[in-house]
Parts: C-alpha cells; sequence; structure tokens
C-alpha cells in the first residue's frame, strides 16, 4: 500500500501527469453536466453521433496538415449538432436516423480520407489513437490546456447562468414555449455546449468512448436522487471521481485511460442501480 | 370586453385546412369549453392560442394586457416526464421560466406565490416529493400549480383528467372550478367529456364541420349538442 502511495506522489511530481488529470477532471465534469440534459431529453445519441463526425473533421485537418486542428474541429461540430438538433425537432421519426446516418457516414468517410490521403507511416496507430484516446491525453502542450480550462469554464458558466431554463426546457418543452421562454435558442446553446464538450473530450477518451462520459454518470445519479439538482450535482461529483480514479489506475498499470475510465463508469452505474432499487424496496 | 377574441380563423399545418371560418371570443371570468370529434382541429386551435403555431388566417387578439405567453397552459403528460427525476418545487416554479427572461434565478416574490399556488391546490404537503412517483391525479395538480404561476388572468387545460379514475376526475373538475368562480381565473379547457362541459362550463366552442360558439344554454338547445352530446354520454 505505501509502496502504491509513493508510486503515485512520484507521478504526480511530473507536469504533464498534473495537466492530464486537471483536463480529464474538467472534461468529466462538463460532459456529466450536459449528460443530465442530454438523457432526460432522449438525446443520448447526438453524443454519439457528433463524436464520429469529430472523427471524420479530425482526418480531414490532419490530411490538410492543419497544424491547430482544434478550431477546426470545434466549428465543424457545432454546425452538425446545431444541424442534428434541428432536425430532431422538426420530424421526431427521421431524428434518430438522421443521427445514425451522419455519424457512421462521418466515421467511414474519416476514415477512407485518411487512408486514401495520410503520408503517417502509422495509421493505424494514428485511427486507434484518435478513436480511443489511449496517450494523447499525456502529451497535452500548454496551449491545450490553457484552452480546455477556458472552455470549460465557459460550459459551467453558462449551464449555471441558463439551469432554470434548462430545466424548464427539458422537463416540457411545449410548455416551455407556450409560457414564452425561447426554446429554440436553449436548444441551440444546448447543441453548442455539447459540440464543445466533445471535441474536449476527444482527447481524454477519444471519439468513440465519449458518449459513455455523458451518458453513465447522468444515468448513475437519476436512478438514486430524486430531484433535478441532487442528479445534476451527484452526477458531476460522481463523473469527475470516477474520471480521477480512472486515469490514476490507468497511469498505474499502463491500461488504455478511455476505457478505464469508462469501465469505473460502468461500475459505479452497476452500485447506484442496486442502490436505487434497494431504496425503493426499503420504501415500501 | 372580451379578454381573447378569435375572429375568422382557418387553422391548418403546410396548407391543409381543418377548421375555417372560426369566431369567438373569452371574457374575463368564462368557463369555455373547447369539445369536438378527434381530428376535427381542438388540438390545433390549442396550440394556435398558445401561439405555438401560426393561424393560417384570421386574427387573434387580447385584451387588458394579457399576452399569449402569459395564458397559463396545462398540457397532457409526455413520455419523457414518466422517469424524470425532479421534485414538484422544482416542476412548478418552472411555472415563472417565460416570466423571468434572462434573470438567470428565481425570486423570492415567484417563490412565494408558488407555495401558494401548491397551497391553493391543497398539494403543499407534496412540495419535497418526486413528481415521477406521485398517482396520476396528484401529477395533475402540480401541473396545474405550475399553469397558475405562469398566468394570472387565464388557463388553458389540455384534457385535463385524461388518465384518470372516475373518483379523481371529479375531484379535478371541482378544483378547475374553483379557481374559476374563486380565484378569478379565466377557463379555457379542451375536452371530449360532453358531459362535464356541459355540467361545469359558462360557454361552450363545438369544433368541426359546422363550428358553434354560444352559452352552455344556446348549446343545451342546438343540433350540434343532439347529434354529438347524445353519442358522446352513451359511449362515455
Amino acid at each position: 500500500m505505501a509502496e502504491l502511495f509513493e508510486r503515485i506522489t512520484e507521478y504526480l511530481s511530473y507536469p504533464f501527469v498534473i495537466y492530464a488529470l486537471i483536463v480529464g477532471a474538467l472534461v468529466a465534469l462538463c460532459s456529466s453536466l450536459l449528460g443530465v440534459t442530454l438523457v432526460l431529453k432522449r438525446f443520448s445519441f447526438i453524443g454519439d453521433g457528433l463524436s464520429h463526425v469529430a472523427f471524420g473533421a479530425m482526418a480531414v485537418a490532419s490530411v490538410l496538415n492543419i497544424k491547430n486542428e482544434m478550431p477546426v474541429v470545434l466549428a465543424f461540430t457545432i454546425i452538425s449538432a446545431i444541424l442534428l438538433l434541428r432536425t430532431g425537432q422538426r420530424a421526431r421519426t427521421k431524428g434518430d436516423a438522421s443521427v445514425a446516418m451522419i455519424s457512421v457516414g462521418a466515421l467511414a468517410l474519416g476514415y477512407l480520407i485518411l487512408n486514401i490521403f495520410s503520408s503517417s507511416g502509422n495509421l493505424s496507430g494514428d485511427v486507434c489513437t484518435t478513436l480511443f484516446g489511449s496517450t494523447s491525453i499525456l502529451t497535452l502542450t500548454d496551449t491545450e490546456v490553457w484552452l480546455s480550462c477556458i472552455l470549460a469554464l465557459l460550459v459551467v458558466g453558462i449551464f449555471v447562468f441558463f439551469y432554470n431554463k434548462i430545466f424548464s426546457v427539458t422537463f416540457d418543452e411545449t410548455f416551455a414555449r407556450a409560457t414564452g421562454t425561447k426554446a429554440g435558442i436553449y436548444n441551440l446553446i444546448i447543441a453548442t455546449v455539447v459540440a464543445v464538450v466533445i471535441v474536449l473530450a476527444m482527447n481524454l477518451v477519444g471519439s468513440l468512448l465519449i458518449s459513455a462520459l455523458i451518458v453513465f454518470p447522468a444515468l448513475s445519479a437519476a436512478r438514486v436522487f430524486k430531484s433535478f439538482k441532487a442528479v445534476t450535482v451527484c452526477s458531476v461529483i460522481l463523473s469527475v471521481s470516477c474520471a480521477l480514479a480512472g486515469m490514476l489506475t490507468s497511469i498505474l498499470t499502463g491500461w488504455p485511460v478511455g476505457s478505464t475510465i469508462v469501465a469505473v463508469d460502468i461500475v459505479f452505474y452497476g452500485i447506484f442501480t442496486i442502490a436505487g432499487f434497494m431504496g425503493r424496496l426499503s420504501a415500501k | 370586453m372580451a379578454l381573447l377574441t378569435c375572429t375568422d380563423l382557418s387553422l391548418g399545418y403546410e396548407g391543409r385546412i381543418i377548421v375555417q371560418g372560426l369566431c369567438f371570443e373569452v371574457n374575463s371570468g368564462d368557463y369555455l369549453s373547447i369539445v369536438g370529434e378527434n381530428g376535427s382541429g381542438k388540438s390545433t386551435l390549442m396550440r394556435t392560442v398558445l401561439g405555438l403555431q401560426p393561424p393560417l388566417s384570421g386574427k387573434i387578439e387580447t385584451r387588458d394586457g394579457l399576452k399569449l405567453t402569459e395564458i397559463g397552459y396545462l398540457p397532457q403528460q409526455t413520455a419523457v416526464q414518466k422517469d424524470f427525476p425532479a421534485s414538484v418545487t422544482e416542476v412548478v416554479m418552472s411555472g415563472f421560466c417565460g416570466r423571468a427572461g434572462l434573470r438567470p434565478f428565481y425570486n423570492a416574490a415567484e417563490k412565494a406565490e408558488a407555495a401558494s399556488n401548491l397551497e391553493k391546490l391543497g398539494i403543499s404537503n407534496l412540495a419535497k416529493r418526486c413528481y415521477r412517483e406521485l398517482s396520476g391525479g396528484q401529477q395533475q395538480r402540480v401541473l396545474l400549480a405550475r399553469a397558475l404561476c405562469a398566468t394570472k388572468k387565464m388557463i388553458l387545460l389540455d384534457e385535463p383528467v385524461s388518465g384518470l379514475d372516475p373518483l379523481v376526475t371529479n375531484e379535478m373538475y371541482e378544483i378547475i372550478k374553483d379557481l374559476n368562480t374563486h380565484s378569478e381565473i379565466t377557463v379555457i379547457m379542451v375536452s371530449h367529456d360532453i358531459d362535464a362541459a356541459v355540467k361545469y362550463s359558462s360557454h361552450i366552442l363545438h369544433v368541426g364541420r359546422d363550428c358553434f360558439f354560444g352559452t352552455r344554454d344556446e348549446y343545451l338547445g342546438s343540433d350540434r349538442f343532439a347529434l354529438f352530446g347524445k353519442g358522446g354520454s352513451d359511449n362515455g
């Protein structure tokens, strides 16, 4: 035990490890905030679809040899988010089909473009990194860390400022519209913020596993807690703890970062499900 | 003076007309029931009055400083709400969302008003409970309290008793009548329950191929009631 503790302190003395932990915690925080809304609005799949779009955008950016690819990917993902959420509103039945189409389409085209045009010697390694995150979180530059911090702060700020509106639009959009809340604008804000979070999270868990960060903490929290506020707070705490635990485990064991974090999330989902079940039993 | 006047309304989607030449007005203190067969355009009319969709032609006018967004609305429950983790207080407070504008948090006056609306509907004891764990009748009262928070003058109820058992249905109708008489809230109710419409409301709008608008007594003497009302009560 003492030896384990020593190893952790040793790793924590490296700035890149600290960077990784900070960015990881921030990403987990933002994604879980939005996760509550997305899960309750039945939009869980938008996260999945958008992450594949981000992968496609990343592929295009790297083929075009754009050095700082984050802004390009961000712009592309935001536009897709807005388009996806709008089609989802107009024709409910086609919403999930269009998400499926765009998500698989972007994934396939992204891989195709990389294959045809990439000059990299280690193509499958590159693709694997983008899809599953792996070590890129440990090679963050100063600029990337700062950018992540600013974006995360922005996401939290927007969420707190519009908290009551987001609740209203999530719980009952028709009522919100009828009583003068501009639901369209808030949906737009949600879409934009989702896109930002996904691009942030790509560094951490890669584009295939982002949905897990968005969905698991919110679902776990909703099993046990009974008010929107409690679910949101619990989901944030749970998500950040799982991310930190997952990252430390992965640093110590050498397991892939993204998958380890998601595995921790899954374990806690199981625990919360049982806790919620016990809670209902004892209430009866 | 009428609070709400609709003149020569045509309603429908993308050029497909469902109802034409609809004229009616709602005065302060009225209890208007909107009845009609399925697909007759009741819901479309309701969405238009709420400002959720524009009329194909015709005019909706409001007076006495009433805006369309200040009509308290009791919608039918959605699938999303069935397992939504929210406390009763959170749901009721969201009635102020539109009124609060860009102000991020609710103020003390709004909190007090929400509490008094809960009291009015006899559900103060539920304030801390979880919305999804309540019975159908209790949930309906919570949504009614939310509608009251969004208005001072007029509420619009969409099938307020659908899915409730007979006992709770009667309770709900009594609560609505009570709001109408004692709290001076103008009520518009969309319903297919003709018996209740005739029993409780002051005016009736029958939407369909030939629209009827008039007081309850005029409606009882009309052909529309003879045709639709009897059939409705046989089925129901």
